[in-house]
Parts: structure tokens; sequence; C-alpha cells
């Protein structure tokens, strides 16, 4: 009996909580699709100031970014959140990679060392969010397992989702391929590096995020 | 080898196990979606030197927007009799397997051998 008491005033709590929290908006998808460049898109239009260090290496994301109340008005609506920009979830992590790129041996490690605890961080970050942008590199092959994970789970957890198809401006670049892979959500071709197409963007992020 | 009547934990820890033993394993039907977060929180936690992590692929057939409404009910049949065993789950080492390329008809496994690139199968 107590028990139960006590399962109700705790969900009450969180229920009063929950009103008075600013909505979440998380940027989720698979390393290097352009998740920051466009967490820093977003914040350079509406605050002036951009979120987090761009690169071509994968993993430059290794910690989870949060930008605070932004507030996005477009035709006449507001829309008012925080910003999570996240790790890219990969199920693999080569040390060897970051080599390649003329790192040293301890630095590469430390980096991938840092990027495991980064996807760890990016899925347990999933609960958190009141609705999620999946950055799509669109000039690769969508279906990876990666792509169906993250989506997958967004939907169990019935987080409302905009699929953004980036780097448009590729000559490999292929929408349409991503929408036939995931004909059940809206995408948006865009280039958050170049800022093409962002007003299709917002307009389907205020129709995602209700 | 049996695992479907593991609980979840015990059953990413299985697979762990055999894929840091160099095995690919095959399952019947597939994970469940907060399985396939764990699998990938759990083989991060695994990743050193010598474990690069995971390879993993589901393959099922998944309902068309344009299916005829017989196909459909089949379908929602098949789901209530075998739900999470339908199709099949392939998941390797990453430094065996170098990449799973699948699409809705057809997976492809390329394999890594030393530093040479080999592919086996459709």
């Amino acid at each position: 009996m107590v028990g139960i008491f006590k399962k109700i005033l705790s969900k009450l709590f969180k229920n009063i909580f929950k009103k008075k929290k600013q909505l979440k908006l998380g940027i989720y998808g698979p390393p290097n699709g352009g998740k920051t460049t466009l967490a820093n898109k977003i914040c350079e239009d509406w605050l002036g100031e951009e979120m987090g260090t761009v690169s071509n290496i994968a993993h430059e994301t290794r910690e989870i970014q949060i930008k605070e109340e932004i507030s996005i008005k477009h035709k006449g609506k507001e829309l008012k959140f925080n910003l999570v920009d996240t790790p890219g979830i990969a199920t693999k992590i080569d040390y060897e990679e970051f080599l390649k790129s003329g790192m040293k041996e301890n630095e590469a490690k430390t980096r991938a060392k840092e990027a495991t605890k980064g996807v760890i961080d990016s899925i347990k970050w999933l609960d958190e969010m009141d609705a999620v942008i999946v950055v799509l590199d669109s000039s690769k092959d969508p279906y990876t397992q990666v792509n169906i994970t993250i989506l997958g789970n967004l939907e169990a957890r019935s987080i409302p989702v905009l699929v953004v198809a980036n780097k448009i401006d590729l000559k490999k670049a292929d929408i349409k391929k991503i929408q036939s892979a995931f004909p059940q959500y809206e995408v948006i071709g865009i280039s958050a590096k170049f800022g093409n197409n962002l007003e299709d963007f917002y307009d389907a992020l205020f129709k995602v995020v209700k | 080898m049996e695992i479907q009547h593991l609980n979840s934990i015990k059953r990413i820890n299985k697979i762990l196990t055999l894929v840091k033993q160099n095995k690919i394993v095959l399952l019947e039907g597939k994970l469940k979606s907060h399985e396939e977060t764990e699998l990938i929180a759990k083989t991060m936690e695994e990743i050193d030197s010598k474990f690069k992590g995971i390879e993993i692929s589901v393959m099922h057939s998944s309902i068309k927007e344009n299916t005829i409404l017989w196909d459909k009910i089949k379908e929602a049949v098949l789901n209530f009799l075998l739900g999470d065993r339908k199709g099949f789950t392939i998941i390797g080492p990453a430094n065996i397997i170098k990449e799973i390329k699948q699409d809705p008809e057809k997976i492809q496994l390329l394999l890594e051998e030393a530093s040479s690139k080999k592919k086996k199968g459709d």
C-alpha cells in the first residue's frame, strides 16, 4: 500500500517537473554525418554563436553538448528547446583508423577511448529526449544497422523523429535512397555546411515538434 | 546454441563472449531494439587495442506500403506466431567482418583478411 502511494507521489512530482522543463531536442546519427555542423548552424542562426568543433575525422564530438534555451521564430510560430548534440553512434571504433589521419598512437588511443564513452552516453541520453533529429550523410548507404537501431529505438520510445539527409551539396548525394530506406519518416535534404534548404528543415521541425 | 530462453543481459553477454572469440554469430530472429543498443553499449565497454567492436546486421522481411491486403494479413499472422524469431541476425567481430552491406533484398558480408579484402556470398 505504501509502495503504491510512493509510486503515485513520484509520478505526480515527475509530471509537475515535466511541465516546467524545457523541451530537449536531440541530434543523433552515425559519426561524420554532420550532426555538429547542423547544431552549429541552428545555434548561429538563433543564438549567434557556435556549439562545437567540426572535423573530417570521425568522432570529433565525444561528449554530449547542450545549448540551452534556443528560441526559433519561423513563419509566425515560436519553438523553444534545449539542443543536445550527441556523439556519433557506432558499433566499432578502431584507434588505427585515427593513425591514418596523422595522429600519434597515444592521441589515437585516447580519442578511441573517449569515443567509446561518447557512444555509451549517446545511448543513455536517448531516454531524455522529447524529439530527435537523425542526421544521415546523403552520400552514403543508409541501410546500416546503426541507422536502423537508432530509428528503431526512437520508435520504441515514441519519440518524434525528423530524418535529415545532410550533405546534399555532394555529387554522390541521394536523398531518394534515404527516403526509400525509411519511408515511414519525413526526410528533408539539406546542406548544413552551406545552409541549403534550411527553410524546409525548419518547416519540418515545427511539424515534428508540436 | 539456444539463447532464446535467456534474459536480455545474459543473451547480450553470451553473444559478446562468442564474438570476442572471433566467432560469427547467426541468430534466428532479431534482438529487441533496446537489446541492440545494450549490445552496442556493452561492446563499447569491451573495446581495447585488440577488440575493435562488432558488425551487426538484421535481415527481415518488412511490409511495403503498397502491399495487398492478403499479404498484410499473412505478415500480421507471422508476426503474431513468430514475433522476434522472424528473419535472422548476423553479429561478428569487426576485425574479421569489414562491413555488412544490406538492403531490403540481400546481405553482403565483406570479410577482412590480413590487409586484403575478400567478398563472401550474397
